[in-house]
């Protein structure tokens, strides 16, 4: 499924955030990289309708489903892994694939513990376990591998791949080491007006 | 010093003020001879009570106003969620709804129930009574419960589609039973003294307000002081029940 960012602009108090920024994001990730304050999430924000730009458009197809790793980790804190992705998923949700994604992610063990409960790098690993089983076409995963050790890392990325296999996957990261392992389109957003 | 910290009511407190009671029940008693009829012991309440709850006419008079002032408790708590879910959605839902809300918060209960003797039946008067008393707390309860709904959640169920009766079980009713069982509270306590007040002046037949009243018009002041006990009891068994139920629900939704 193909998208496609048409001279993005946004700007916060007159500040702009977004200056014309144009790409196109085909099957497969895309890193969307630049220092911080670069609007990235803004971008995400815009891209899955969540804001408005002050101009430019997104083409998307019609009926497009959308999965997500937000910024925070947007957990339901009181319930469990599973819980969590049947709250999503619902009747879609099947117990050998979240297990085997789980298991992959080093949450196998979690059991019934709440989600409130999970360290940080725990709860984020279930967000984006979260993002890769929703029934979605394109994935905004905003910085999902932050605050993970090197093997949470790999073993992220590495479900990334497996997961997101098929889908459009726009990956906000500071690690040009993540977009090389995923063999991701770099759109960098930078001083420069963006355009790709 | 914690402030607003609730201070337990104490067996002993309890026992100190009842001998209290009885002592200045008793001097009263020897003081004039129709000192008894100033103030009833807790004895003689006690046995009072004891000889109304033998009777069909108690139970009867306690299921009649049960049934008005908690039916009219039930069916202003359902009005007033279901004017709070557009209130807590459209401002002019709320700006429309602020002055009655404000109206029945400020108008004395006592002129509301001279006002519905006018407009109704002294049957139908302690329920619309209580449904006027519970309507404010829970309409603006659900309301800030529903309004204070974690926003990044909702929109996290948005991006992925969640249905909209799973987003009330799991990111709604969790935000809005807590406030809904403050409101409950308040409004159930409210709702029986209105009620019974209600009953007292419109005296609808074989109310616990009927036998209020007459316990008072023929100074049988161990009923009067019965009936007011039994008041209290079925309000406090009723709180107690429904809140209950409330935590029940709260903790399934909020698990």
């Amino acid at each position: 499924m193909e998208l496609r960012a048409e001279r993005i602009c946004k700007a916060y108090g007159g500040v702009p955030v977004l200056q014309n920024v144009t790409f196109t994001a085909g099957p497969g990730v895309t890193c969307l990289m630049g220092p911080s304050g670069r609007g990235k999430t803004t971008l995400l924000r815009i891209l899955m309708g969540l804001e408005q730009a002050d101009s430019g458009r997104v083409v998307l197809p019609a009926g497009c489903r959308w999965g997500a790793v937000f910024q925070e980790d947007r957990l339901l804190e009181r319930l469990d892994a599973r819980e969590n992705l049947r709250f999503v998923l619902g009747g879609a949700y099947r117990e050998d694939a979240a297990s085997g994604l789980l298991e992959q992610l080093g949450l196998g063990d979690v059991g019934a513990k709440p989600a409130g409960a999970f360290s940080g790098g725990m709860k984020r690993r279930l967000a984006l376990a979260r993002a890769l089983l929703a029934p979605a076409d394109l994935l905004a995963l905003d910085e999902p591998l932050t605050g993970l050790d090197e093997g949470a890392r790999a073993a992220s990325v590495a479900c990334i791949r497996r997961w997101g296999a098929g889908k459009t996957v726009l990956l906000v990261t500071h690690m040009p080491s993540d977009a090389e392992a995923l063999d991701a389109a770099v759109v960098q957003l930078d001083d420069a007006a963006p355009e790709r | 010093m914690k402030r607003n910290e609730k201070t337990p009511v104490r067996l002993w407190a309890v026992g100190f003020w009842l001998l209290v009671w009885q002592a200045a029940g008793m001097a009263l008693g020897r003081l004039w001879t129709g000192g008894h009829l100033l103030l009833a012991t807790p004895l003689s309440v006690v046995m009072r009570l004891g000889e109304l709850a033998v009777t069909a006419e108690f139970w009867q008079a306690v299921g009649w106003s049960s049934v008005r002032i908690f039916g009219g408790f039930l069916l202003a708590s359902l009005l007033a969620a279901a004017l709070a879910v557009p209130a807590a959605r459209y401002r002019w839902v709320r700006e429309l709804l602020g002055p009655p809300v404000a109206a029945v918060k400020a108008v004395p209960v006592a002129s509301f129930i001279i006002l519905a003797l006018v407009w109704l039946d002294s049957g139908s008067l302690s329920c619309f009574i209580a449904g006027m008393m519970v309507f404010p707390p829970v309409y603006l309860g659900v309301m800030e419960g529903i309004r204070s709904a974690d926003g990044q959640l909702l929109e996290m169920a948005a991006v992925f589609r969640v249905p909209p009766l799973r987003q009330l079980r799991w990111i709604y009713l969790p935000a809005v039973l807590p406030r809904f069982r403050t409101a409950a509270s308040l409004g159930l306590g409210l709702c029986w003294k209105a009620g019974v007040a209600a009953e007292v002046i419109g005296l609808p037949a074989g109310s616990v307000g009927e036998r209020l009243y007459t316990a008072k018009i023929y100074f049988q002041t161990p009923d009067l002081f019965a009936w007011t006990v039994v008041i209290v009891a079925v309000s406090v068994l009723f709180e107690r029940v429904l809140l209950k139920l409330v935590d029940h629900l709260a903790g399934k939704a909020g698990r």
